[in-house]
């Protein structure tokens, strides 16, 4: 053990990630981060436009993520199978997704198709097809996921904890929608989402690899022709309204899955970070987390078992997740009942924070490894509101944080007597 | 810590470089027999930092399956001079993440830290490759753990639990046919000894290979590993791999599985396939060919354009193939039909489609677009430091050569049309093949 510990104090010092960002600014006005980086030919473009499935109403629940899922399916004079096939013939990587708060499209093109990309991915986000014959395939397919979904006892604890923390808030919904509202969706309701959801007052655009300034500019001013300048309001904030309890919910299998948590803290909120490096010394999903010693490397009562903040755009929680034995349900749910208050009680050691900060200030520089990943942080900082300067930073802010300041949001967090669970499974003991 | 490589992906192709813009790798055989490879990337301040053993589920003795796993799990509980959990919590103080994973032919470790933190990395890793020890206060929590894992990640998932169904079926003595993570009743009595000796007879530095990939200089990181790794004697208990051969296979074999749990019902085949080949890749490029023409995109490979869009009976349609595994590839097929349509009849368009994709050969325009896409993949594959140090260790775990890793590429370009239509034979003679049945119980379909 000892010969480790002049090598750890030599090298524990807080690393900067060396990260070089320009800001550019199209032509017409858009906001692009770029990180250039001429080794390898090719360049990754990443968009985020904010909004996503909390946008659409009760009655068309569904419509954003089935609209995402179609712009692949088909643009301008091309069907599915020409769209697909001229992406080929760029050998490019495109991909659309949508979430709760978003919907995101990334492009990885090489750099001699850059211009021919560009124009193949535009079509896709202006000109989209939406043909009865891909409405109807896509439509079948996020049925059948919805199917797989109800025997999945993670995606049931989830959605069971979802429903009973916002209520009637977008939020407390499955962003795939239900049977009965996907069933109902027609090319009208996808027509309207897509005009809804894709616009340029939303959008945040990161982009690393072999391109200049300049030339992304034109590139991305070129992607945007035809985009719509406005799209649908953000919907009003969600409160967090689940109250202290346990929901069970019956599922055959060996295992349960556990979902647990409550109310949480804003992304937004001046101890967001605070709360962050707290959560990674509590649960944060790796080893030698509290959570992971206490269960699983002294108990052996699972597998694997995380707490994360969930700050959305428009609303939060904390919560955790594990799998268990069904005999084991009532003893884990007693220990986290301990730890939480536990924490919120006595909050973290001196040493626990060192380490934290250590792993935290270390591992950050780690994150910004390759065009596909930067071009991606790029985008994701601008849409959660971190100026440029953040990266360079961050680490600072993470070692100046005192024992008292962590503790004290520790205390704010950790509120034993507000946790709710869902037990999805056959849990023995409890009812 | 427990990575099935099998079904986690079509693996449509692995990319390494002879291009202008590859940046430099190095191989080299130390005394001990330690194999080195390094891979400078220094675009960012990272480096990975990987050790595989030529070892793993195949190679357990009778009754103790999942004793590889296991053990991999024990590598984290200590040393003569470490601590239980110090490994991971130094790698964790100096900002690195470290996991492991097995698989039938080889067990990995790996860390990925800042580049001014690998002799620490490789001083810990040493250690561990000669002096790990723990006790029952460890062991014996850890089995429960796996015995856990293996019900989160198998017993939970009735894919999961079919595919190892499918494959208990189609190998009749080959280790292949034994689940990785172990059968639950061998699980539960694993104990610390079969552990330690599986240790003693399979880890050591002639036995190993480390990769080392991103922001070093290649000197300094061999002086380094000569530094740690090469006072560490051979091990003289480590023989040659020594495995059962699969007897000739005379008669397809058929599953059938119900389970409430499945949300929806499909058809999966998997054949018998030549694995690669140190040398002669040649048949196994061939068949990552076919697979990526009968399935390599959701939209334009011919299983998908065929069944899912023209005939739209299927969900989605698949194949892919397996060949980085020491002794047996693998070549799979699916369909998930829509609803209303059988399993039967799917499994039937399933099988039509592949004979006449074999009869009427292959189309020359989709055939340049997978070439094309598979030369810049090699492109993109640059990117992803991580990626290329695990094809080197795969490749050489597998008992391909830096060459074989390398050449894959140029190996898959030199495939012609009628090499593929030659190799995808082997489709149509399905003694070789387990096919599968995942559906609903009969009486729950009956009362909806």
């Amino acid at each position: 053990m000892k010969r480790f510990v002049a090598l750890f104090i030599l090298i524990a010092f807080p690393l900067r990630a060396e990260v070089d960002i320009t800001p550019v600014t199209t032509p017409s006005g858009l906001t692009v981060w770029l990180v250039e980086e001429r080794s390898i030919p090719f360049v990754a473009i990443d968009l985020i436009f904010a909004g996503g499935a909390s946008l659409e109403s009760d009655d068309q629940a569904g419509a954003v993520n089935l609209m995402a899922s179609l712009l692949s399916q088909g643009a301008g004079d091309m069907d599915a199978q020409a769209f697909a096939t001229r992406t080929e013939e760029l050998a490019a990587r495109l991909s659309f997704s949508s979430g709760r708060d978003s919907v995101s499209v990334s492009a990885r093109f090489l750099t001699e198709d850059a211009e021919a990309t560009i124009d193949h991915l535009r079509l896709a986000l202006v000109d989209p097809r939406f043909d009865e014959d891909a409405i109807a395939r896509e439509r079948a397919q996020v049925l059948a996921q919805l199917r797989r979904d109800q025997l999945e006892p993670n995606t049931l604890a989830s959605r069971a904890f979802a429903r009973a923390a916002f209520g009637e808030h977008p939020y407390a919904r499955e962003t795939n929608g239900t049977a009965d509202t996907v069933a109902a969706l027609d090319r009208a309701a996808l027509l309207d989402a897509h005009r809804g959801a894709i616009a340029r007052d939303r959008v945040y655009i990161g982009a690393a690899g072999d391109i200049s300034a300049e030339e992304l500019g034109v590139l991305v001013d070129r992607l945007f022709e035809g985009i719509p300048e406005t799209g649908w309001p953000i919907p009003e904030r969600a409160e967090f309204l689940a109250e202290p309890g346990l929901e069970i919910v019956p599922f055959d299998g060996p295992q349960s899955v556990v979902a647990f948590g409550h109310d949480g803290i804003a992304r937004d909120d001046p101890e967001f970070l605070t709360a962050f490096v707290v959560n990674e010394i509590f649960g944060g999903g790796r080893f030698g987390t509290r959570l992971m010693r206490s269960l699983r490397e002294e108990r052996g009562l699972t597998y694997g078992i995380g707490a994360f903040l969930s700050s959305g755009a428009l609303g939060e929680s904390y919560q955790g997740r594990l799998s268990t034995d069904n005999a084991n349900v009532e003893i884990v749910i007693e220990l986290l009942r301990e730890e939480w208050a536990r924490m919120g009680r006595d909050g973290v050691t001196a040493e626990e924070l060192d380490r934290i900060k250590t792993y935290l200030t270390g591992a950050y520089p780690l994150r910004f490894d390759g065009n596909g990943s930067i071009a991606s942080i790029m985008a994701s900082m601008q849409y959660q509101g971190f100026d440029r300067d953040y990266v360079n930073i961050r680490n600072d802010l993470i070692d100046v944080l005192t024992l008292d300041e962590v503790n004290d949001l520790a205390a704010r967090l950790f509120d034993p007597e507000a946790l709710f669970f869902v037990v999805v499974g056959q849990p023995v003991g409890l009812n | 810590m427990f990575v099935s490589r099998l079904f986690s992906t079509l693996v449509f192709v692995v990319s390494f470089t002879t291009m202008a813009h590859a940046s430099p790798v190095t191989h080299t055989t130390l005394d001990n027999g330690l194999e080195i490879v390094v891979i400078e990337d220094r675009r960012a301040p990272v480096v990975v930092h990987m050790v595989w053993y030529r070892v793993g589920a195949a190679d357990e003795p009778p009754l103790q399956s999942g004793i590889a796993h296991f053990l991999e799990h024990l590598m984290f509980k200590g040393t003569e001079t470490m601590a239980p959990g110090e490994f991971s919590s130094v790698v964790e103080a100096n900002g690195g993440r470290d996991n492991a994973f097995t698989s039938w032919d080889y067990t990995g470790y790996f860390q990925r830290v800042a580049a001014d933190r690998l002799e620490l990395m490789m001083e810990m890793e040493a250690d561990r490759m000669q002096n790990l020890s723990f006790t029952e206060a460890e062991w014996l929590p850890e089995r429960d753990v796996i015995l856990e894992e293996r019900g989160q990640v198998l017993e939970s998932r009735v894919g999961a639990q079919f595919n190892e169904a499918m494959l208990a079926a189609l190998f009749k003595e080959h280790p292949y046919g034994v689940p990785i993570i172990g059968w639950r009743h061998d699980m539960a009595v694993l104990t610390d000894e079969m552990a330690m000796d599986f240790y003693a007879a399979h880890y050591g530095p002639n036995n190993a290979i480390l990769v080392i990939a991103g922001d070093v200089d290649t000197d300094e990181a061999l002086a380094l590993a000569r530094q740690h790794y090469g006072a560490i004697p051979a091990n003289p208990a480590i023989a040659p791999v020594e495995r059962p051969t699969e007897p000739p296979h005379l008669a397809e074999r058929r599953v059938v599985m119900e389970d409430a749990r499945v949300g929806n019902p499909y058809v999966s085949r998997i054949y018998l396939a030549p694995p690669r080949r140190s040398g002669d890749q040649g048949e196994a490029a061939a068949l990552q060919m076919l697979a990526a023409l009968l399935g390599g995109s959701s939209t334009t490979s011919v299983l998908e354009r065929r069944l899912t869009f023209d005939e739209g009976i299927a969900l989605s349609a698949w194949a892919s193939y397996m060949g980085t595994m020491r002794d047996y590839g693998m070549f799979m097929l699916g369909i998930t039909p829509v609803e209303g349509v059988s399993l039967s009849d799917a499994e039937a368009a399933l099988d039509r489609v592949v004979a006449e994709f074999l009869e009427e050969g292959i189309d020359p325009e989709q055939f340049e677009r997978v070439r094309h896409q598979i030369r810049a993949s090699e492109i993109f594959g640059l990117d992803d430091m991580q990626g290329r140090a695990r094809q080197y260790g795969v490749g050489l775990s597998i008992g391909l050569t830096v060459e074989d890793v390398e050449g894959w590429i140029d190996a898959i370009d030199a495939v012609t049309p009628e090499d593929v239509l030659a190799a995808g034979q082997m489709l149509l003679d399905k003694r070789a093949s387990v096919t599968g049945h995942l559906m609903r119980p009969q009486t729950a379909e009956l009362s909806q």
